[in-house]
């Protein structure tokens, strides 16, 4: 058996979930769903992948609203946002929360409703940030039937479990725990409540010929735009 | 007040630009990966800018962040201020905790249909999604209305914004005045919804790029533009992209050092208020 980091885990989790994209757009920050966009990429090369933060051959050339315009006319299948909290429902903060001041909403406000689908990403799973009710909602995870809304979350995904989004009940459900944790352990680490299977399974470990692409030619695209990111994981740098 | 469409004024550098922007100025900035003019932001901070109202056309970072730092704006309207993979923005953070600056949150689209709003001289747009967001209660001047031509479908409108200044980094600008922006085209938007607009330049070129139908549509045109000064490395250290990358070992060195309020002063001393700025641009390029 192969070892691996666990940012390897979740871009090839954050791959098999959106596998059948057409056109997956990153926006800022996101290492690691740019790292599960370029591994697809490599097994489909019809995949269109939109990174909002290419430093060189940026696929825009309308400004940053082209990400939005595309959006909205529904040219984008799979976004990605993540959250400073992220509820039960859903819904996602990227404000504020407990006197503290996170950097502020981006584009989730639009890009949640207008996205073919999202995947919820934070790598960090504890009550401090998947709560009962975020303070503050950025982008609600569901609207009313009078709102118009393509997407919605599809999935989250932390560093210790995978959810599922239960759109008609309005509920996460636990799809698996990753490797070393248990379904206790996640019970303990959420602050929102979710439904589980009875058996748990294990998220599914990358398999080694994933893990030679990622720390091959992946690598290697990631380290142009996520340079740090790229040194911390892969000890690559940018040519 | 009428907007000024007479010929665009060669400045003689960025302290001059940093003159002609007057405290309470809305400034509209593109975000770190769109050409701040950081020359023109140091010059802010050495003048003494104050009560500077931001505009993060959609979201602001460095520039930002070294404004607050130092005192000199009172209002930030953006979808979000951070030091992207370098982290939080630590002056704007605190700032915003402490209630020294109001925060006017956004979301990115919303920033791009305002303006764009500006540009047509229409009172608002409209545009989907939002609905339901706490964005919508926290601005007094969004509404959400009844969609006019089919009933039963809720839509948010947003105002028009106009800027009082437009201020960023380029590449080129031309004796016509034109400055090329090339596919940063947020920093046209940014410039046809301002009163006015200043622009460092990398380069002064000859002749008119209005007639170069290569580089044409990548122009800004000159009707749009107020002041221009030359600035070499004016985006320091952010990137041009295509002339020079992102100093991200500087970026990293501001974010460790702007934590706390001595490491900040530090970090204008040796790098904003003496020339060493100045001097290291001039490092940069190779002089």
């Amino acid at each position: 058996m192969s070892s691996y980091a666990p940012e390897e885990l979740l871009a090839c989790t954050i791959a098999r979930l959106v596998a059948d994209a057409g056109h997956i757009a990153v926006g800022a920050a996101s290492p690691i769903p740019a790292t599960a966009a370029f591994l697809l990429k490599l097994k489909n090369p019809g995949l269109r992948i939109s990174l909002l933060h290419k430093r060189s051959g940026n696929p825009f050339t309308e400004g940053t609203r082209e990400l939005f315009d595309l959006a909205g006319q529904g040219r984008i299948d799979v976004f990605f946002l993540g959250g400073a909290q992220i509820d039960g429902e859903a819904n996602i903060n990227l404000v504020r929360a407990e006197g503290r001041r996170f950097p502020g909403s981006f584009g989730s406000a639009f890009m949640y409703f207008a996205a073919g689908r999202t995947i919820l990403f934070r790598e960090e799973h504890s009550r401090r940030v998947l709560v009962p009710k975020v303070d503050f909602v950025s982008a609600p995870g569901w609207s009313p039937p009078a709102v118009e809304r393509r997407g919605g979350p599809q999935a989250l995904l932390t560093g210790k479990a995978l959810f599922s989004w239960q759109k008609e009940r309005r509920r996460f459900r636990l799809e698996s725990v990753h490797p070393g944790g248990s379904a206790e352990e996640i019970r303990a680490d959420t602050g929102f409540d979710y439904d589980a299977p009875a058996q748990v399974p294990v998220t599914v470990a990358p398999r080694a010929e994933d893990l030679a692409l990622l720390r091959g030619p992946v690598a290697v695209e990631i380290a142009k735009n996520y340079p740090e990111f790229a040194r911390r994981i892969w000890c690559s740098a940018s040519s | 007040m009428s907007l000024p469409s007479n010929r665009t004024a060669v400045l003689a550098d960025p302290d001059e630009i940093a003159r002609r922007i007057p405290n309470g100025a809305l400034l509209g900035l593109p975000p770190d990966n769109s050409t701040p003019s950081m020359a023109a932001v140091h010059a802010l901070i050495r003048r003494g800018a104050k009560d500077l109202r931001l505009l993060g056309v959609p979201v602001l970072g460095l520039s930002a962040d070294l404004l607050i730092g130092a005192g000199c704006v009172a209002e930030v309207e953006s979808s979000a201020v951070s030091l992207g993979e370098a982290g939080l923005a630590p002056r704007f953070t605190e700032a915003v905790e402490r209630a020294q600056i109001r925060m006017r949150d956004a979301t990115c689209p919303a920033v791009h249909t305002a303006l764009q709003a500006t540009e047509k001289g229409v009172p608002f747009m409209p545009l989907r999604g939002i609905l339901g967001s706490d964005l919508v209660g926290g601005r007094g001047d969004w509404k959400v209305i009844d969609n006019p031509l089919r009933a039963g479908d809720p839509i948010l409108i947003v105002p028009a914004i106009q800027p009082d200044v437009a201020l960023f980094h380029a590449r080129w600008a031309d004796e016509a005045g034109n400055v090329w922006v090339g596919r940063r085209r947020e920093l046209a938007t940014i410039a046809h919804a301002s009163k006015r607009c200043y622009v460092t330049v990398e380069e002064f070129r000859p002749g008119d790029m209005l007639e170069d139908e290569l580089l044409a549509p990548g122009v800004l045109g000159s009707v749009y533009v107020t002041g221009i000064a030359r600035a070499e490395r004016g985006a320091w250290p952010l990137s041009l992209v295509g002339v020079y990358g992102v100093d991200d070992a500087q970026l990293r060195r501001y974010a460790a050092a702007a934590k706390t309020r001595a490491g900040f002063e530090a970090y204008l001393d040796e790098f904003v208020r003496t020339g060493r700025a100045a001097r290291l641009h001039d490092r940069a390029a190779g002089r």
